[in-house]
């Protein structure tokens, strides 16, 4: 027969001081916790999101990143007439030569200068982020796009928020001269949160790269042609570029959180194991309080591992507690943004705290463990004791 | 019986709970080291004596731009600077683009990259060897140890940011105080595989006179270039790392952060504990008080008994941290904690900390056992 929860409820109630002292223990440790997977988790879905599955992605052959690219722009046209090209508002193949490099830009607070990554598109550029109607990829929020032929630029929200001079009317300074700063976009955590966008032959003039793009994008009309075209161009031996699906390519750069999920297991582990011991001092205390009581219950009838079972059961209670309070501890720190830097580009990648239902579900999880074994041995104790001994204690 | 021996005594009259206290703590300060490591290397360490005396220089907007090489003469002629030296990151692949194969490769030319880093040791023969061989490449002791290579082994590297893939053969390997993790290679021959990037260089290393000229000479070179049509940026070596410490995000207030965590869990697991064991002895405190012990005397028996576990939960866990540092350090894979180590200003340091936490956590619990009535404590049962 098992020993009903409210016994064990009403033991954690009792020690008021030592329940909250323990369970702040455990939520220190699952704060710490969560704040590196939601780091972690915010970094995997700004690239995750990114990109449309399908955009197809054309690059050099060899190269990896948009930033080591760069392709002869006469191979522009072989790409525009491949079949399965959704057309543009014009009717045209729906194509965007692009150039992306990476210039400083001083941070708002004035800590410093830091690598942002500049996009030179075409006008189809900006024509395919906006798809689907419904859901665009990228919004406006303020201000308009640029305007083709234009020293122009629109700049992500987020970048906006971070650094100096990006107002809507500012101009910041790159390549050979000023840029006025027209419009703002929300990119909805995507990678792209990190862009500065322009025109792509305005940009190719003031970095010197005339006559050749870094990449391509080509708009597919549904996933099937996306892959045909992503083979098409990759195929095609008189070209020497590869194609690949743009969210392919996005999927392969979240390694560049790979610090901080070293850095993540280590720390968790070390502080897991520390709240164990904790965990495990204060249910070796509950147990030696109550050892009358334990007695007691085994002469009542209960059995040792309905006992067993029992002690366990209020260490994960108090870790439970713990989690929560940890978590609650977190909740403003969600959505915080901070930056940092893609292994891929060298440049600034912008993301948000992100607490979603995985970082949660695995801070439970990771709490439980540290409640089971914390209250794995004390509980063993419990249940182990001698009744006459404990009795007469 | 002495006062510390009746001090140590209390503090293990409980043993079970005194060694998972220490456990904890252990494992907190353990972590605690670890990261103030971390800072250490990152923030407060120079590297080398000739590293403090060297600056790098690069385009202003981006690395990933280049500067004329004709530069390297121009910064020659900077008062304070002893020797320039070309240096290109290269950034290919070797086998194939898993991180652990990944290292740094730069074209560099021979003659002058011993001359600036001083502190690479390389024997004299080697570094004639590669000297005279275009296709010729000297590298990182480390790194030769990692992939199992000797002088004259044949590698060939393939080129991401450029279409080249240069193969090279091994001619010397040099040791540097830090893993450099880097291999060098002719950059004549890399410009014959690059054309586009003939008589460009992407960073120059500078060495100076001496580190305190570091400032100078830095502004002294981008003053030089400031009305070119390519600006430099030029830095110290260390503050140039930093820049890379930095594209990891916050990483200060990182570390902060779960320090402060650490150690405020370690407060919660110390305060607990004493808590725990002073009610438990409510009624030897008003023994004591009985026998003529003061408030103070009690209030200093207790927040001793803490501090002594602390200080040797204390103790434990630096072992531990030094321990856990010693095996991130040696691990090939961890290019990131390359030659860090933990130094006595970090242990002393931890240890200190360790004392503070044992001591504010006795504070409250003991300072209600030595208010404790008498009579009152006499009665009591706990």
């Amino acid at each position: 027969m098992a020993i009903p929860i409210s016994y064990n409820i009403r033991n954690l109630k009792l020690r008021k001081g030592l329940t909250i002292m323990t369970a702040l223990g455990i939520a220190l440790t699952v704060t710490t916790v969560v704040f590196l997977m939601a780091l972690l988790a915010g970094l995997k879905q700004a690239f995750v999101s990114s990109g449309d599955p399908l955009n197809v992605l054309v690059l050099r052959k060899g190269s990896t990143a948009e930033l080591s690219g760069g392709f002869d722009a006469n191979l522009f046209p072989t790409l525009k007439n491949l079949p399965g090209i959704a057309k543009d508002k014009n009717g045209e193949p729906m194509v965007s030569g692009e150039w992306v490099v990476v210039i400083v830009l001083p941070r708002r607070d004035g800590t410093g200068e830091v690598n942002v990554t500049v996009r030179g598109m075409m006008e189809d550029g900006l024509e395919m982020r906006q798809l689907p109607a419904d859901k665009p990829k990228v919004n406006l929020v303020e201000g308009r796009w640029f305007r083709s032929g234009q020293r122009e630029v629109v700049v992500s929200s987020s970048i906006h928020r971070r650094f100096a001079n990006t107002n809507v009317g500012d101009t910041i300074q790159f390549g050979k001269g000023p840029w006025q700063v027209v419009g703002i976009f929300d990119a909805g955590g995507s990678a792209y949160e990190s862009e500065v966008w322009g025109d792509v032959n305005q940009m190719a003039s003031d970095f010197d790269r005339q006559g050749a793009f870094a990449s391509a994008y080509l708009r597919a009309t549904d996933a099937a042609s996306a892959n045909a075209l992503k083979n098409a161009v990759s195929d095609d031996q008189r070209l020497k570029l590869d194609g690949m699906l743009e969210t392919d390519y996005y999927a392969k750069q979240t390694s560049s959180g790979g610090p901080i999920k070293v850095v993540g297991y280590m720390v968790g582990f070390i502080m897991g194991i520390g709240s164990i011991f904790a965990a495990m001092n204060t249910m070796y205390a509950a147990v030696a309080y109550r050892s009358r009581e334990i007695a007691t219950l085994r002469v009542i009838g209960f059995s040792k591992p309905s006992i067993l079972t029992s002690f366990v059961f209020e260490s994960l209670v108090l870790s439970l507690l713990g989690a929560m309070v940890g978590i609650i501890l977190m909740l403003p720190f969600n959505g915080m943004s901070t930056g940092t830097s893609n292994a891929v580009t060298f440049s600034e990648v912008v993301f948000a705290l992100r607490m979603t239902p995985t970082v949660i579900l695995y801070a439970f999880i990771f709490a439980l463990v540290m409640g089971f074994f914390g209250g794995l041995a004390p509980a063993w104790h419990a249940a182990r004791q001698n009744i006459l001994t404990a009795l007469r204690g | 019986m002495t006062l510390t021996t009746f001090v140590t005594k209390s503090a293990f009259r409980n043993k079970r709970r005194t060694v998972l206290t220490m456990m904890s703590i252990a494992f907190s300060l353990a972590l605690l080291t670890v990261m103030m490591t971390i800072w250490r290397a990152f923030y407060i360490d120079n590297g080398s004596e000739q590293s403090t005396q060297r600056l790098i220089t690069r385009h202003r907007v981006s690395l990933t731009f280049s500067l004329p090489i004709y530069y390297e003469q121009k910064i020659k002629t900077v008062p304070g600077v002893v020797e320039v030296v070309p240096t290109q990151w290269f950034g290919g692949k070797y086998i194939d683009d898993k991180p652990e194969h990944f290292f740094a490769q730069f074209a560099t030319d021979p003659q002058e990259l011993f001359k600036v880093y001083t502190d690479f040791k390389i024997p004299a023969d080697q570094l004639e060897a590669w000297q005279h061989d275009r296709a010729g490449a000297v590298v990182d002791s480390e790194l030769a140890k990692k992939f199992h290579w000797k002088v004259g082994d044949r590698i060939t590297l393939m080129g991401t940011i450029w279409d080249a893939n240069p193969e090279l053969t091994i001619r010397g390997i040099y040791t540097a105080p830090q893993p450099t993790q880097s291999l060098y290679f002719d950059r004549k021959y890399f410009e014959e595989s690059v054309p586009i990037m003939k008589d460009q260089s992407g960073t120059f290393g500078i060495l100076a006179d001496s580190a305190a000229d570091v400032p100078k000479v830095a502004a002294a070179v981008d003053d030089m270039f400031h009305n070119s049509p390519q600006q430099t940026k030029t830095e110290s070596e260390k503050a140039f790392g930093l820049d890379f410490v930095a594209m990891l995000g916050n990483v200060k207030a990182f570390i902060l952060g779960i320090c402060g965590a650490v150690v405020f869990a370690t407060l919660l697991v110390a305060a607990n504990t004493m808590a725990m064991s002073i009610r438990e002895r409510t009624r030897e405190v008003a023994v004591l008080k009985t026998l003529g012990f003061t408030r103070k005397a009690v209030l200093t028996l207790f927040v001793g008994e803490a501090v002594v576990v602390a200080i040797l939960a204390g103790v434990a866990g630096i072992v531990l941290g030094t321990g856990l540092m010693y095996l991130a350090s040696h691990n090939p894979q961890a290019g990131f904690f390359q030659g860090i180590g933990v130094n006595w200003a970090t242990k002393i340091l931890a240890l200190f900390l360790a004392g503070i936490v044992g001591c504010l956590a006795a504070l409250v619990p003991s300072y209600h056992a030595s208010q404790v009535d008498i009579v009152e404590g006499l009665r009591y049962i706990g």
